[in-house]
């Protein structure tokens, strides 16, 4: 799963200036989590990786950091 | 579709008109002759469209360079917003106009003198409206190209484009991160209470938005300036303006206060604003609030297939799901994680 987090970790440093963004990290907790970077983290993700996100999948928790969205793609792609 | 469940279809008004060139604006081809003349009657139309709000492109077959330099030199060049003058078929420039304005293909009408383009175009896009030079002299006063109010907002509204345009311009260009170009904007978010001036742009916005629009409910005007004066409801207008200028008002907000129970009926932005991400600052303010007045805060949602942006925004904002019948969905917020404020924009709230 390194790679898919790298995909991911290259996305969120488009975005985000804070260079070093931590695997724990709570991107939410940093300000930045605005409804355009929601909306395109969600369609990034789709298309990326192939999976559908539901709408009850749209839980904070599955989004919080590099780690959550990581499980999270596991859990959808398995 | 039957052609009867299309004729008695509520249009929805007019917000770009499209505008063939040879022998529609000016008379003659110009590939033929360079001096071809204006139409009669075009530029009267031509302003009094622009004076209502209402946008107006190019889809015209012919030489950019050529086109738009006789455009110039008639004076009319600085009214016409992402003209598409090229080989391409007229269907897909449409699409590349209704693209670039972010507006639904249905608010185009397309003007064109041949009957083979308005096939064409009719036949990729059934729901544009399409009309024949012939039918020019009564075009302004189809009911579809008099919208109900003429707001400061709708006057300014190719200006407020143009400024769009080069902003849109300079994102492109910029190098860096998506969050250093919003914080090079210097962005400032003006939430104030409707006041009887803005209940004409508020009616003009529940109808216009679909995209960022949480529930899709319309208010008349005599309903929201009888929700404005109401004790139990917040009725808030949203303006954003930055470096380059107003956006003008593009957000309206209607909050139901029963109690302790604040329900959020009605969110929406103007789609030009979509990539500034300013609707969570307007959900942001509003849970700190009903935080301080000890409410609980819902929020009622009705999905279509345009704006699942707001659904995720909630979501994003920590709202779940707590009754759900069909397209119909009722949120709650616990408001135990407040976010912080956006550091790239700088909030005004007015008293």
């Amino acid at each position: 799963m390194n790679e898919a987090k790298d995909r991911i970790k290259a996305f969120l440093n488009r975005f985000f200036r804070k260079a070093e963004l931590q695997d724990h990290d709570d991107i939410f907790a940093l300000g930045y989590v605005n409804s355009l970077f929601a909306m395109q983290l969600v369609m990034f993700l789709e298309k990326e990786f192939g999976v559908r996100v539901d709408n009850k999948d749209l839980d904070m928790k599955n989004f919080s950091s590099i780690n959550a969205i990581c499980e999270f793609i596991e859990r959808k792609a398995s | 579709m039957t052609n009867e469940s299309v004729g008695t279809k509520v249009r929805q008004k007019v917000k770009c008109v499209v505008w063939d060139l040879d022998n529609t604006v000016w008379e003659g081809v110009l590939l033929e002759d360079v001096n071809v003349s204006l139409r009669e009657g075009i530029v009267d139309i031509i302003k009094a469209l622009d004076s209502r709000g209402i946008l107006q492109s190019i889809a015209s077959k012919n030489e950019h360079k050529s086109a738009m330099d006789k455009l110039e030199a008639f004076g009319l060049a600085e009214y016409f917003i992402y003209p598409q003058i090229n080989w391409n078929s007229k269907s897909s420039s449409l699409s590349a106009i209704a693209g670039s304005i972010n507006i639904g293909i249905d608010t185009l009408a397309f003007v064109d003198d041949q009957p083979f383009e308005r096939e064409e175009v009719n036949f990729v896009h059934p729901d544009v409206l399409c009309l024949d030079v012939t039918e020019l002299p009564g075009l302004l006063d189809m009911p579809e190209m008099n919208p109900r109010f003429i707001t400061e907002d709708s006057k300014n509204r190719r200006q407020m484009y143009m400024s769009d345009i080069t902003r849109n311009n300079l994102e492109e260009q910029f190098v860096g991160t998506q969050e250093e170009f919003l914080a090079s904007l210097n962005m400032k978010f003006t939430i104030a209470k409707v006041g009887e001036g803005d209940l004409q742009r508020a009616e003009e916005l529940t109808v216009r938005t679909h995209q960022l629009n949480t529930t899709g409910y319309t208010y008349s005007y005599e309903e929201l300036d009888a929700l404005r004066q109401s004790d139990s409801h917040l009725l808030l207008v949203s303006e954003l303006e930055d470096k380059y200028g107003s956006y003008g008002k593009i957000g309206l907000t209607l909050v139901e206060m029963n109690d302790n129970v604040w329900t959020i009926k009605l969110l929406l932005m103007s789609c030009r604003v979509m990539s500034r991400g300013v609707g969570s600052v307007m959900i942001n303010h509003l849970m700190h609030l009903a935080k301080e007045a000890g409410a609980t805060l819902r929020a009622e949602f009705v999905s279509t297939d345009k704006n699942r942006m707001m659904y995720v925004t909630y979501k994003f904002a920590g709202f779940k799901e707590i009754q759900e019948e069909g397209d119909y969905v009722l949120f709650e917020n616990d408001l135990s994680s407040l976010q912080p404020l956006s550091p790239h924009v700088t909030l005004v709230v007015e008293p």
